[in-house]
């Protein structure tokens, strides 16, 4: 950069010319002109808009005159852990908990599939069935799922017809369950389950998909069988992509709103929560520190991960 | 006695491809075996053959006596360094060659130390904590080796292990896998497409061609006594003197091997019992000495290797001139005819 003064003044050229130049011998300006605007639009909105949440969370709502008032004080923090707002908490956590696992499980032998052993045109097709039903409206589906699951609907009139009805029956008698499917639990969970399981199957299938075939056969030669060359080899490589995948599973729950509405029994998730206190209530610092959750259970999740060993592969 | 490894009549074809094509060779124990080729000639096929990744379509692969056919890389007495080194990255140094003993159910300390002792053989002592990423490539090599030889296979395998380094770290490592083979007395099998690697190391080599074995040699016979056009071109870099130009010359109507420094240029004084002209096309000048080639007609391309003697100036003819060649009847090695001529050009 010092020797750019030196340069002999370059002669005969139009400005764009002289701009170009100057800006080729100072890159760093170059860098900032055009980082500038997404930067601002980063910091500014992006995080910004986090952090006024977050600031709104510590002001205080009258319940008398149902208004926010801005004195600070950790009153909604106190109120999250009220045995009511601790229920909502620790119900949507395990729902959340649980479609991550049922999604890894079903997402890896999938994924698996598609990295190692497909061939291209299948692979293809693999990739437009993962992704087909992401690009369908999210409420259609979920509207058509409160329709297969109702009483009498389509899930039932097939499990009757391969005489599994009892089977039903029994699940819905257990804490699972509910009248019908539609306001169970259980049938919240397959909506869940079904909805995020694109989000765990390509994590999982990228990570899988830059392993080099060579290491497996190198497993292979060093007397791993089949099954060993899966635990020591192929899920360790994987375990970003799940980890990837969980975080999305996990976090869409959290913050879901529209499934806990017309799926599964009442009783409030931190989505519906939020969408109430805001919405119907006015409270916005009670919303704004019920956001706080997930953002805290996730870090509290990415740490025990990394301790675990779950990033070194990357 | 038994083989470490005998091949019998082995072919694997994909689709209409035959990738390895009735294939027979018997590896003795404690051999340096090289398979020397071009790329797609068969031979790493045939490695993966014997490390079990492939299975023959025809023919049976025998391991130290047993039948191989059907045995899984898992089940096998032999062990593989990649040509990619494929170490795990998520384990350490120490862990990746302590793999196979980990598998067989080894304790975590007599790991480390046969890990340790293994990563000393290879002059990497003390790198054991450390991950593969901070490795160089020549370090990474030699890692993957200490992990194949930890287990102390039978035979080893090495794919073209030396490709992907540099020329200096390249020689050194000849020289390294040379001192362990001496020293551990293990099988070695070692794939390759570089003639003076495989000239170098090896007690004998296959020459392999389009999916079958042109020639099975020592690497002096292979020097010296090509079989075949192929192998005179692919190993020595010698003429091949096609037929109809041999039989003027010799009367015998087949192809002959001929090698550059046996080719001189002959001047107005002199004669020699055998001599041809031609036009001087290319020179390339290499210090100790030069190297002509000449273009005889009909498609017939002559290289000749020029010394340039001590305080010598030396004065290259100019391309276009019209040269004089000869040589003496010892120095033509005759061929076989074997029509699989792949028309590839004169000596490199």
């Amino acid at each position: 950069m010092s020797a750019a003064p030196l340069a002999p003044a370059p002669t005969g050229l139009t400005a764009w010319q002289r701009l170009g130049r100057w800006l080729y011998l100072h890159p760093t300006a170059l860098l900032w002109l055009c980082l500038i605007l997404p930067l601002l639009w980063f910091a500014g909105l992006y995080l910004g808009s986090l952090l006024s949440l977050l600031w709104q969370s510590v002001f205080t709502f009258d319940d008398f005159t149902m208004t926010v008032l801005p004195d600070l004080t950790l009153d909604n923090y106190r109120q999250l852990f009220t045995p009511g707002n601790l229920d909502i908490v620790i119900r949507t956590v395990t729902m959340a908990l649980v479609v991550s696992v049922a999604d890894a499980l079903l997402a890896f032998p999938i994924a698996l599939y598609m990295a190692l052993y497909a061939s291209p045109r299948i692979k293809a097709c693999f990739y437009i069935g993962v992704m087909l039903p992401m690009w369908a409206s999210y409420i259609v589906k979920a509207y058509a799922w409160t329709a297969i699951l109702a009483k009498d609907g389509l899930l039932q009139w097939i499990l009757s017809h391969l005489g599994l009805e009892p089977a039903l029956l029994w699940l819905l008698q257990t804490p699972i369950g509910g009248n019908t499917l539609a306001t169970s639990h259980l049938g919240r969970f397959l909506v869940f389950s079904y909805i995020w399981l694109p989000f765990m199957i390509l994590p999982i299938q990228a990570a899988l998909e830059r392993i080099p075939p060579s290491l497996l056969q190198a497993a292979s030669d060093l007397g791993a069988k089949p099954r060993q060359v899966l635990t020591t080899v192929l899920l360790p490589l994987a375990l970003p992509g799940v980890m990837a995948g969980s975080i999305f599973t996990f976090c869409l729950t959290l913050g879901d709103y529209i499934i806990p509405t017309l799926v599964g029994p009442s009783g409030l998730f931190i989505g519906t929560m939020v969408y109430t206190q805001q919405g119907a209530v006015g409270n916005m610092p009670l919303a704004a520190a019920f956001t706080l959750v997930p953002l805290l259970l996730i870090a509290i999740y990415l740490w025990f991960a990394k301790r675990l060993g779950a990033f070194d592969a990357l | 006695m038994t083989w470490a490894v005998e091949f019998s009549a082995v072919s694997r074809h994909y689709g209409k491809v035959k990738a390895v094509d009735k294939v027979s060779l018997q590896i003795e124990q404690g051999e340096f075996f090289s398979m020397l080729g071009p790329s797609g000639s068969g031979k790493t096929t045939c490695l993966r053959l014997m490390a079990g990744f492939e299975q023959p379509d025809l023919g049976a692969v025998r391991l130290s006596g047993i039948n191989a056919v059907g045995l899984p890389p898992y089940q096998r007495d032999v062990n593989t360094v990649f040509q990619d080194y494929a170490l795990f990255p998520h384990l350490k140094v120490w862990e990746n060659v302590a793999y196979g003993l980990k598998i067989r159910g080894m304790g975590r300390g007599d790991r480390m130390a046969r890990a340790e002792e293994a990563l000393a053989m290879v002059a990497l002592d003390g790198y054991g904590d450390r991950k593969p990423a901070a490795l160089s490539g020549g370090q990474r090599q030699r890692v993957a080796l200490a992990r194949a030889l930890v287990n102390r296979p039978k035979v080893l395998l090495l794919d073209e292990p030396l490709g992907a380094l540099d020329l200096k770290l390249r020689e050194q490592m000849q020289s390294e896998l040379k001192r362990l083979h001496r020293q551990l007395g293990i099988t070695f099998v070692y794939v390759t497409h570089d003639q003076g690697e495989a000239l170098s190391m090896s007690d004998r080599v296959a020459v392999f061609n389009r999916g079958r074995i042109e020639q099975l040699d020592t690497p002096q016979q292979l020097y010296t006594q090509p079989q075949t056009p192929f192998v005179a071109r692919f190993v020595g870099g010698a003429n091949v003197i096609a037929a109809p130009l041999a039989e003027r010359l010799t009367g015998e109507a087949r192809p002959f091997a001929l090698r550059p420094e046996h080719v001189h240029l002959v001047h107005d004084w002199q004669s020699q019992p055998l001599q041809v002209e031609g036009v001087l096309r290319q020179v390339h000048y290499h210090g100790a000495y030069s190297r002509l080639e000449l273009d005889l007609g009909k498609e017939q391309t002559l290289a000749v290797q020029l010394p340039h003697g001590e305080g010598e100036t030396v004065t290259l003819p100019e391309p276009g001139t019209r040269l004089t060649c000869g040589w003496s009847r010892q120095a033509m090695v005759p061929l076989r005819e074997d029509g699989q001529e792949d028309g590839q050009g004169g000596a490199p």
